[in-house]
């Protein structure tokens, strides 16, 4: 029996395997393209840190400098500015907002996903409405809070704005609302307490959200100039990306050998702190196996 | 360990009503199963005894005393969950100490870091440890005590769940549908184990099941539920004897009971597809009636009691088939036989025939109806002028 039309013949095993080459190459192309328009500015900044003055504008971009001059940048860049005391600043804050973060919005979180009570559909309307405020919205009325209050050039006023994170409660509360509720009742009938059920029974199972909520708020805190600009005006308080701000036009204006190793400092606790919390986000999802 | 009484609790969610202003008493040390179809409030009535939802009306009291007013721990009750409930990320003695640690430490010595400046706090976990091992060896899972529920299996988890439930010696057991979680021949072993458990403990045990054969086998009396009513309450046999209402009938019994159209005749005998059963009925509320007769009450073979049947297919359960037919008179109605291997199978048109006192009657409204048989007594006269 012969038919007139013509049927489409099954690819070949080779061209099946070319398709697929040619696929993948173009995938990759894509990625490393935008990888290398990413990573070219830190490169950037990494081979400026240990290049001498001469070498960083020169018109042929090279990785690594004929004369190597990072003890010398970082030398500069250290007992110019106290970038060890930024570090120390950074810490104070970025630890500080996202302990009282967690300690306010894990609770929220609970409530609204799992107690039952008049108002909760409201409340949740208003943590979702206040995603959609911007930060600089409420930063005049602020300002003039904390002048009212005299704690502007404090730790406390680059801290206090960050300290109820509707994100935060909002990322817990899609994440608790999976969390089993017979689990939650069982330990209702074993006579835990509310607070300890959150703390002790959910908490634990929460990890991998909690790791995830973290490297956003640090990052975010950590590379924040918006707000401690607003309210510091002490070098001593100074956060990194702040201080960085200071000592660029003075002390370290022309050396830019030395400011690219002062970037390079306060980046690299970020980075390794991210490269660590990867690890521990990856372990977590994998560790929790509810059923 | 304790009765329990239930009045008049009634529960709606929105619009729709739950249970129907429950009335029941459990007695101290009963095995009680509550059971029904998914959705007949038997689960929601079992969790407002626990505390964990609340009545719109009615009240709980146990041994004797409202417990209405009480948080669940304070009932001092223990519950079973279908899922277990383990607690995921602690091991399988923490997970069943847990109850323990929560009534006898306080709230510094619970505290992660400062647990270990308290001196007593060594004292009463040795005496809880010392508890839980005794209750594990029971339920034969000390072996596993440091490993986590993910890393057990179904039946395992199970065990550790009544073991957290045990420790705590409580008034009362609920479970919610424990078993059915696992596979076939795992539920029918920890049935068994469940009712010795029981026996052994002598608590008061509520259980809830959709499934009629741990309901059978398991309770000293069951609750059928529907619609947020308890259809009926006795005992198995009870049940399966004189069920009350069709809804029961066809719930409780496997393969499900056969339900006959029938009509009242002009003298109170029940007409059934044309034929007049032995049987007569009184004070029926309209002429509509329902003839139940149990699979197993059916034999092969003819008699005043019988009807026409179109033999379609054979299930065969080794010991037993249970035989699939349609009636003639009206083929949309199944019915089923069950008999014994070794019996002839029969082809085409047979007749099946059942005895009147295997005849469950029913109203319009599907309500059981008391008969009397007419044959039963001159069968009687009969065997004692044979006996003479």
């Amino acid at each position: 029996m012969r038919t007139s039309t013509t049927i489409a013949r099954p690819p070949t095993p080779v061209a099946i395997r070319m398709r697929r080459l040619v696929s993948l190459a173009l995938v990759h192309a894509v990625l490393i393209g935008g990888a290398v328009f990413m990573l070219l500015p830190f490169v950037f900044m990494l081979t400026s840190a240990i290049k001498p003055p001469g070498e960083i504008f020169e018109a042929t971009f090279r990785l690594w400098p004929r004369q190597f001059y990072g003890w010398q940048n970082f030398e500069s860049a250290l007992s110019t500015a106290p970038l060890l005391r930024f570090l120390l600043n950074g810490l104070i804050v970025c630890g500080g907002i996202l302990v009282v973060q967690l300690l306010v919005a894990i609770p929220c979180a609970y409530a609204l996903a799992k107690l039952r009570f008049p108002g909760r559909p409201i409340l949740f309307s208003l943590v979702l409405l206040g995603l959609c405020i911007p930060v600089q919205a409420p930063s005049l009325p602020l300002y003039i809070a904390f002048a009212e209050l005299g704690i502007l050039n404090t730790y406390l006023s680059m801290m206090m704005p960050f300290f109820l994170s509707v994100f935060a409660i909002f990322l817990f509360r899609q994440f608790f609302k999976s969390y089993p509720d017979e689990i939650i009742q069982a330990a209702r009938l074993d006579g835990v307490g509310e607070f300890e059920i959150v703390w002790r029974i959910v908490v634990p199972s929460a990890w991998p959200a909690i790791a995830a909520f973290s490297i956003f708020s640090v990052v975010a805190h950590w590379n924040d100039l918006y707000w401690p600009l607003i309210v510091v005006s002490d070098t001593k308080l100074a956060t990194p990306p702040l201080g960085m701000m200071y000592f660029a036009d003075s002390e370290l204006g022309s050396n830019y050998g030395a400011l690219a190793a002062g970037a390079t400092i306060i980046t690299a606790p970020l980075v390794i702190a991210f490269l660590i919390a990867r690890r521990r986000f990856i372990a977590g999802i994998t560790m929790t196996g509810i059923k | 360990m304790a009765g329990l009484t239930l009045r008049g609790i009634r529960k709606t969610f929105g619009d729709t009503a739950v249970l129907n202003d429950i009335d029941l008493d459990i007695a101290d040390g009963e095995f009680l199963t509550l059971v029904g179809p998914s959705g007949c409030g038997k689960s929601t009535l079992l969790r407002i005894i626990a505390g964990l939802e609340s009545q719109d009306r009615g009240s709980v009291s146990i041994g004797g005393t409202s417990v209405d007013h009480l948080r669940p721990h304070e009932r001092r009750i223990a519950m079973v969950f279908q899922n277990y409930a383990l607690y995921p990320h602690m091991s399988v003695f923490d997970n069943m100490a847990l109850p323990l640690t929560m009534t006898r430490l306080n709230l510094f010595e619970r505290l992660p870091l400062m647990r270990h400046l308290s001196p007593r706090r060594r004292r009463v976990m040795d005496e809880i440890a010392r508890e839980v091992r005794a209750v594990a060896e029971q339920l034969r899972i000390e072996t596993f005590f440091h490993r986590r529920p993910g890393q057990l299996s179904g039946g395992q988890r199970q065990r550790v769940a009544l073991g957290r439930a045990m420790v705590r010696h409580p008034q009362a057991f609920l479970m919610d549908e424990p078993l059915s979680n696992l596979d076939a021949k795992l539920r029918v072993h920890m049935r068994g184990e469940l009712t010795e458990l029981h026996a052994r403990l002598g608590v008061t045990m509520i259980y809830v099941t959709h499934d009629q054969i741990e309901a059978m086998t398991m309770s000293d009396r069951l609750a059928v539920m529907d619609h947020g009513d308890i259809l009926q309450l006795g005992t198995p046999a009870d049940v399966y004897d004189r069920p009350a209402t069709t809804a029961v009938a066809q719930f409780i019994g496997s393969p499900a009971i056969n339900l006959f159209p029938a009509r009242v005749g002009p003298g109170g005998q029940v007409e059934l597809l044309g034929r007049t059963l032995p049987i007569d009925v009184r004070n029926v509320p309209a002429p509509e009636l329902t003839v139940g007769v149990r699979p197993e009450a059916m034999r092969i073979g003819g008699g005043p009691c019988a009807v026409t049947c179109r033999f379609r297919r054979r299930e065969n359960l080794g010991s037993e088939s249970i035989l699939h037919f349609d009636l003639v008179a009206s083929p949309e109605v199944a019915v089923l036989c069950r008999i014994d291997n070794g019996m002839p199978i029969p082809e085409g048109e047979v007749t099946l025939a059942f005895e009147p006192r295997d005849c469950h009657v029913f109203d319009n409204n599907g309500r059981r109806i008391e008969v009397e048989s007419r044959n039963a007594a001159s069968r009687d006269v009969r065997r004692a002028s044979e006996v003479r």
